[in-house]
């Protein structure tokens, strides 16, 4: 930025966005200092969808307190589910089947799909592409139904439970699923066409909101973000979990780490997820769904952290038990809520229009980042 | 009365007086479309809920708007804060004045009909930028610095542009212009060999720009700024910068058609054996076919007031077919029906556009502008001049 050598001194703006503002995704604050249009700094104020859903967890028992989990990032409350159940599992040393692990991974990328999809419905709407949300919300739609049919729930699904799963997958699970993957390839075709090589959707993402390698490693960014960076780090393949080292699937990388990179990544982990479902269904195995959990589960003193890939990022349970029926602390690492420091490095020097760009590219669900 | 009627004064303000009745319904009906148009690209409905399949929406909107709450906010310069909607409105429709909707439906043909268009879109910026200012608000303000910087560079394209067609045409007239397309048989946007379809692309962009519509709608641009200049408007005052909106539309798209797409003539105006075809079996054909539509919906909808509505507008519709079948009546509307005709085509476009692109940032869309579209205009204007000189 120059120097103003004038007297006419110019002032900064500071311009306060949201909380209720059409593209902070939900109750984000982001308090601009403006140059006209340039953004010289932003700050983040959050908080304003906080539930203390972990100070809710030690008034809970184990099982009680599962469903409130899906309320955190409620357009992926599967991998939330995933993650917790998970985690309560280690701490107990509960040995889960091999069916209820494969159902687990074909409704985790399921989930993984949809929050996928509604990211890229929001974040074309935010950069005024109207058409691609009602497009993408239709296809959302089959995975919800989807889920409904699976649990009877469609948003918040609480469809896993300790040890397992609660219910059985229904009839035609499997042929519904292979539909479903079958449709969604040839959509995500179309968005392609629509999106992809559009001269001002490539303008509008380019080189916008930088983030590289090592600025994600050094803010704990995960994630698509992470891997749009050049970086192959997905937990499915590091430190496989569910059985996912079962699966053949690629972790999709770029290099340059800006808004259009992570457009891509995402782009080709919708097809990552249909190829893993796919395989999931063809190997399903028959077998219990639930493995042996007393009813009161008291899981030994001791603490456990697991993490998963969720859409978002890598999001991890930190349990401690004091051997009773309720977890002692329960701590939540959100991807959104790590993501979302990165928004000012990304900023810096940008449009207000990129603004608005880089928070739908990082793609925070505020359920998570204030819990 | 023969004194009366005979007075030059007395058509011109029947047209006035018409266009300022009609044209906030017909604005109404073009948001309808609007929003028709984009759910039919949406895979949706839009809206169903106000009379039948959604026809009296546009009347519930404006009652809406006029019942509202008028609210000024306090730190918002009054006095310009009431005008500026005003200001854009009037020169809005004060635009319509020389828009030859036909051969004989006009409010004034005067020599410099081209330019008072220019003069009243350009007034009409004040408007959008004295809204944003005398709000208070800063998104208000950015919009409106953005629209006022978007639409001063987009009119030097656009005023390019019309100049490479007013030396095809050789008049400023609206109504000379057609003539002049009339009498080279060709429309302007094809003549000069082909060459002029550059000026004509460019008009069309640099005016959906002018218009702030979408890709360009970065001065209201939603997701970003709110709502841009009219963020602080609500109510009559909100109506009137949608109307005026709407209107700069509707003026651009008439424009178009006039100085390039040959105005109220028929396709192909020269060639006579095509005048039964296109005058009068095509329209016929054209009302008979809405009119066959809303037959189908009259069929489709249950309540009793929807059925009437439904039928009315069908025999509307059959009606209309058959005033373009007397041949002294299709005489006096088929000009009127090939201007709306073509305007709708390409307001229809200006729908398509906002359903398909993203939205340009405003450091692009000055570089598109300045970069770009200027130096072709000027190239065009060049390369057109040079191509009259030679064959003339």
């Amino acid at each position: 930025m120059a120097t103003q050598t004038t007297f006419l001194d110019t002032n900064e703006l500071v311009l306060n966005m949201g909380p209720q503002h059409p593209s902070t995704h939900g109750v984000l604050r982001v308090i601009l200092k403006l140059d006209g249009e340039r953004v010289l700094g932003t700050e983040c104020v959050i908080g304003y969808l906080h539930r203390g859903v972990e100070k809710i967890a030690e008034n809970r028992t184990y099982q009680q307190f599962a469903p409130y989990v899906d309320r955190m990032d409620y357009v992926a409350a599967v991998s939330n589910g995933l993650g917790y159940c998970m985690a309560a599992e280690v701490l107990g040393g509960i040995e889960v089947p091999e069916r209820a692990q494969c159902v687990r991974v074909i409704l985790t990328e399921l989930n993984r799909i949809a929050s996928h999809l509604l990211w890229l419905g929001t974040h074309a709407l935010d950069i005024g592409a109207m058409t691609p949300v009602f497009y993408c919300f239709r296809e959302r739609e089959e995975v919800l139904k989807i889920f409904e049919k699976y649990c009877g729930a469609r948003l918040t699904t609480h469809s896993f439970r300790i040890g397992g799963l609660q219910y059985e997958t229904y009839d035609n699970f499997e042929k519904d699923c292979h539909t479903f993957c079958d449709w969604l390839d040839k959509k995500v075709d179309e968005y392609e066409e629509l999106l992809t090589t559009n001269r001002i959707w490539v303008g509008r993402t380019k080189g916008v909101g930088i983030l590289d390698a090592e600025a994600c490693k050094a803010y704990g960014v995960t994630g698509p973000v992470l891997r749009a960076a050049g970086v192959a780090w997905d937990l499915r393949k590091a430190q496989p979990y569910c059985g996912y080292e079962k699966y053949d699937f690629d972790i999709p990388t770029c290099q340059n780490g800006d808004t259009y990179d992570r457009y891509i990544v995402r782009m080709a982990e919708f097809r990552q997820s249909t190829r893993i479902i796919r395989q999931a269904v063809d190997s399903l195995p028959s077998g219990p769904i639930k493995g042996k959990v007393s009813k009161v589960f008291k899981p030994p003193i001791g603490e456990a952290y697991v993490s998963i890939e969720a859409p978002k990022g890598e999001l991890g349970y930190y349990i401690v038990s004091d051997g009773s029926v309720q977890p002692y602390r329960v701590r939540v690492r959100p991807p959104s809520f790590v993501n979302l420091q990165a928004l000012d490095e990304m900023c810096r020097g940008a449009l207000i229009a990129d603004v608005v760009a880089i928070i739908g590219t990082i793609d925070i669900v505020l359920g998570e980042v204030d819990r | 009365m023969e004194e009366i009627l005979n007075s030059p004064y007395v058509f011109p303000a029947i047209a006035t007086a018409l266009i300022i009745a009609v044209f906030p319904l017909v604005a109404g009906y073009i948001v309808l479309a609007e929003r028709k148009v984009l759910a039919d690209f949406q895979v949706r409905l839009g809206p169903m809920r106000v009379g039948p399949y959604g026809f009296l929406q546009p009347l519930a909107d404006a009652v809406k708007l006029l019942l509202k709450e008028d609210i000024i906010p306090a730190a918002a310069d009054t006095w310009i804060f009431w005008g500026a909607p005003v200001l854009s409105t009037f020169t809005a429709l004060t635009a319509f004045a020389v828009m030859p909707f036909s051969d004989r439906f006009y409010v004034a043909d005067v020599n410099i009909g081209i330019l008072f268009i220019l003069a009243m879109s350009s007034i009409g910026i004040l408007g959008l930028i004295l809204g944003g200012w005398s709000s208070n608000s800063k998104y208000s303000l950015l919009g409106a610095l953005r629209s006022a910087a978007q639409m001063v560079s987009y009119e030097v394209p656009l005023g390019f542009a019309i100049v490479t067609a007013l030396m095809v045409a050789q008049t400023l007239s609206m109504q000379g212009i057609v003539q002049a397309q009339y009498d080279k048989g060709i429309w302007i946007a094809f003549s000069n060999y082909g060459l002029m379809l550059i000026p004509t692309a460019l008009f069309i962009i640099a005016g959906v720009a002018e218009t702030n519509r979408a890709p360009f709608d970065l001065p209201e641009a939603e997701s970003e700024i709110v709502a841009g200049f009219h963020t602080e408007y609500s109510g009559f005052r909100f109506a009137l910068y949608f109307l005026a909106e709407y209107a700069s539309i509707f003026v651009l798209c008439g424009v178009a058609v006039t100085v390039f797409f040959g105005g109220w003539l028929r396709p192909f105006a020269n060639v006579g054996f095509l005048e039964v075809p296109l005058n009068v079996i095509f329209p016929i054909l054209l009302f008979l076919l809405i009119g066959g539509g809303c037959g189908v919906g009259t069929m489709r909808v249950s309540q009793a007031y929807e059925k009437g509505i439904m039928a009315v507008l069908t025999l509307a519709m059959l009606l209309v077919a058959a005033l373009f079948a007397i041949p002294a009546v299709n005489v006096l509307i088929i000009g009127f029906f090939w201007f709306l005709f073509k305007v709708l085509i390409l307001i229809y476009m200006f729908i398509w556009f906002r359903g398909t692109f993203p939205r340009f940032r405003y450091d692009q869309l000055m570089q598109l502008g300045w970069r770009y579209l200027i130096p072709i205009s000027m190239g065009g204007l060049v390369v057109n001049g040079v191509v009259l000189l030679l064959t003339s």
